[in-house]
């Protein structure tokens, strides 16, 4: 048995990671989603949801409930192949992106197989990011065609326009970081903003902040978000491309929008803020203990506003799941190795959260974009940023060596 | 590693197929994605050689291939929707009169 | 049969399966998207015989800007399934023999000639992105500028000819 699994190793271990990182991602998109009502509902000024479970934490479970059991309804004269591949393209392409992004720094061998924190350790993993991002016209495309209807048409048809349009600013505004690491691997891209230990100061943000702006709007865009949604707006086209989907296949959509979106954070943070690095200086190594400290009082907090819940279930679900967090942190400093092991995705996960806030954040203060003024910041604005940062970054490197 | 005839015999299968979607099919669409697939049996014989020569002068062959593909589909389907526009149709069979 | 071997024969048949497929269809769109199929495994063929960068460039510009512009146009046409009409008799008994004559002759003429193409590199070397834009740059600059120059006049071209009469 121990033999079989050394000489599959390379097969076996990818797939147990898979399975992993995607019950992961499923998760966090199905939270993300409470976030997002919830961070909404306070910018708006009220409560959100708060029945299902206290404060509201069972809501994905019971939106999840809902698509399963919700009829899934096949409209007259559609395209059936065209019609039932669309969502399975778009959730399919968006899972599949986050198989070669790197979570952590660490190296280990499981069953005898080198293996890295994250799927797939490919030495072009920009340029895979950027092909899948770039078939995933097709799903928006297809959906929108194949609904025989003509506000899907129209939705879909100007929502693939938007994406393709951003899709250039997109891949023009990294352009400057690459100039600066070398290399399209992910991976390497974070090692070379460690610079000299200087923590915050050696992330990419700084030798390019243009590029980030560029690139968080155009990435904005490509997620259909706002101020970009127009083609999914519910008072302008009814749903956009989505209108004549229902249930299994609606949630489809909806957890791939999820999923770049998270896709779409994570890359910022490796090309821009350093990925898995703390902005501390190596050298202040109490730092260290810095998930211990949020944790802790986290968990006792989390405790004591169980005890507000009359009903059974609050009292019960929220101080096991404080007693849990507030257990997590004192191991952390009981044991200083898995404190080391946990710091790289700490990190990782801290800035993709940020990132996660202020896509949310937008959404619930922004104004939405008109179609012809979104083309236009596109084409006559945000390309032309690009290029000038392309070239400014080079001319850059021509004449102070390496930046 | 593959014998790079395998490659090669790839490529002839698809440039084939190629030719039998452009001599076969009517609609004019159909007709311009079957000269897609013939240059991609051409690029994929490019890549099999430069990898069996150890030279790389094949895939830069390949990336001005690709480039002149786009060129080419995007002037194509220009002609396609005025000359549909012109006939009300896309069947090639239509298209074999200069008088509209 | 050894992993590359059958990773090869797994994306071959894909290839001609979509090929076929592609030639089959009745519906236009069915045969774009039966396309874009086989440009994916040609790009998978790319990457395994080591030539990564023009595996992205494949799936980036042809499977995502040049497909997406053969989808926009079949979407915009409104493009039907064609009607049947029978085949020319000399188109099918004459022209299906001919086609698999020809693709057989090259196939022979490979076949007998293999032995005399150069084994390809042992390790499956790949071409870095670094040596092709090296290559790009200093031996193949005039074509590549040339091709810049192409595409302006292409997009100038495609803008003209799809206008409406004002």
């Amino acid at each position: 048995m121990n033999e079989f699994l050394t000489q599959y190793a390379f097969i076996i271990v990818p797939i147990i990671k898979i399975a992993i990182l995607v019950l992961l991602v499923l998760t966090v998109d199905a939270y993300l989603t409470w976030i997002e009502r919830k961070v909404i509902a306070h910018i708006q000024a009220r409560w959100g949801p708060h029945r299902v479970g206290p404060h509201g934490l069972l809501q994905p479970l019971a939106d999840g409930l809902k698509f399963i059991f919700k009829e899934d309804p096949l409209p007259a004269n559609v395209d059936k192949a065209a019609y039932f591949l669309a969502p399975f393209l778009t959730l399919m392409l968006a899972l599949t992106s986050l198989a070669v992004i790197p979570f952590g720094p660490q190296r280990f061998k499981v069953l005898g197989y080198e293996t890295h924190v994250g799927i797939a350790d490919v030495n072009i993993s920009l340029l895979v990011l950027f092909a899948i991002t770039a078939l995933g016209v097709y799903g928006i495309a297809l959906a929108g065609w194949a609904s025989n209807s003509k506000y899907s048409l129209l939705g879909g048809l100007r929502s693939s326009a938007q994406m393709i349009s951003y899709e250039l600013a997109l891949t023009l505004s990294v352009v400057g970081v690459l100039l600066i690491a070398g290399d399209f691997s992910l991976r390497s891209i974070v090692e070379h903003q460690t610079g000299t230990g200087r923590g915050l100061l050696s992330w990419n943000i700084f030798p390019q902040f243009i590029g980030f702006l560029c690139f968080f709007i155009a990435a904005i865009a490509e997620t259909n978000r706002v101020p970009f949604d127009l083609p999914e707006a519910e008072s302008e086209l009814v749903a956009g491309f989505h209108t004549e989907y229902a249930s299994m296949k609606f949630a489809m959509f909806f957890i791939a929008e999820y999923t770049s979106m998270i896709t779409i954070s994570c890359l910022a943070t490796i090309l821009f803020f350093g990925g898995w690095l703390s902005p501390f200086p190596v050298t202040w190594t109490f730092t260290h203990y810095l998930p211990s400290v949020l944790l802790i009082p986290f968990g006792l907090w989390v405790i004591f506003d169980g005890m507000r819940y009359e009903n059974l279930f609050g009292r019960i679900l929220l101080p096991g799941v404080g007693t849990a967090l507030a257990a997590i942190g004192a191991a952390l400093i009981v044991f200083p190795m898995i404190n080391d092991i946990v710091q790289g995705p700490f990190w990782f996960l801290a800035k993709v959260f940020t990132f996660l806030f202020v896509y949310i954040w937008m959404r619930g203060t922004l104004p939405r974009f008109r179609y012809d003024q979104l083309m236009s910041f596109g084409w006559k604005f945000l390309l032309p940023v690009s290029i000038a940062n392309v070239v400014l970054t080079a001319v850059a490197i021509l004449m102070w060596g390496k930046l | 590693m593959v014998p790079t005839s395998h490659y090669l015999l790839l490529s002839a299968i698809l440039f084939g197929l190629g030719i039998v979607g452009f001599v076969f099919k009517r609609n004019i669409i159909t007709l311009f994605m079957s000269i897609e697939l013939m240059l991609n049996a051409v690029n994929l014989a490019f890549v099999a050689f430069s990898q069996s020569l150890g030279k790389p002068y094949g895939e830069v062959f390949v990336l001005f291939v690709i480039v002149v593909a786009a060129a080419e589909a995007a002037v194509g389907l220009g002609i396609i929707i005025l000359t549909a526009r012109n006939r009300r149709s896309l069947n090639v069979e239509r298209v074999d009169l200069l008088k509209l | 049969m050894t992993a590359p071997l059958l990773i090869f024969f797994v994306l071959a048949t894909l290839a001609v399966l979509g090929a076929v497929s592609l030639i089959l269809q009745r519906h236009p769109i069915h045969s774009a998207l039966s396309l874009i199929v086989v440009m994916v495994a040609l790009a998978g063929l790319y990457l395994l015989m080591g030539a990564e960068f023009v595996a992205a460039v494949q799936i980036i510009v042809y499977g995502g800007a040049i497909m997406v512009l053969f989808v926009f146009v079949i979407m915009l046409l409104n493009a039907e399934e064609e009607e049947r009409t029978n085949f020319s008799k000399l188109a099918t008994y004459a022209g299906i023999p001919l086609a698999v004559a020809m693709t057989g002759l090259i196939a022979a003429a490979i076949a007998r000639s293999s032995g005399a193409l150069p084994a390809p590199a042992p390790s499956g070397a790949l071409t870095s992105t670094k040596t092709l834009s090296m290559l790009l740059f200093s031996e193949f600059v005039y074509p590549f500028e040339l091709t810049s120059f192409l595409i302006l006049v292409a997009i100038l071209g495609a803008i003209v000819l799809a206008q409406r009469e004002s």
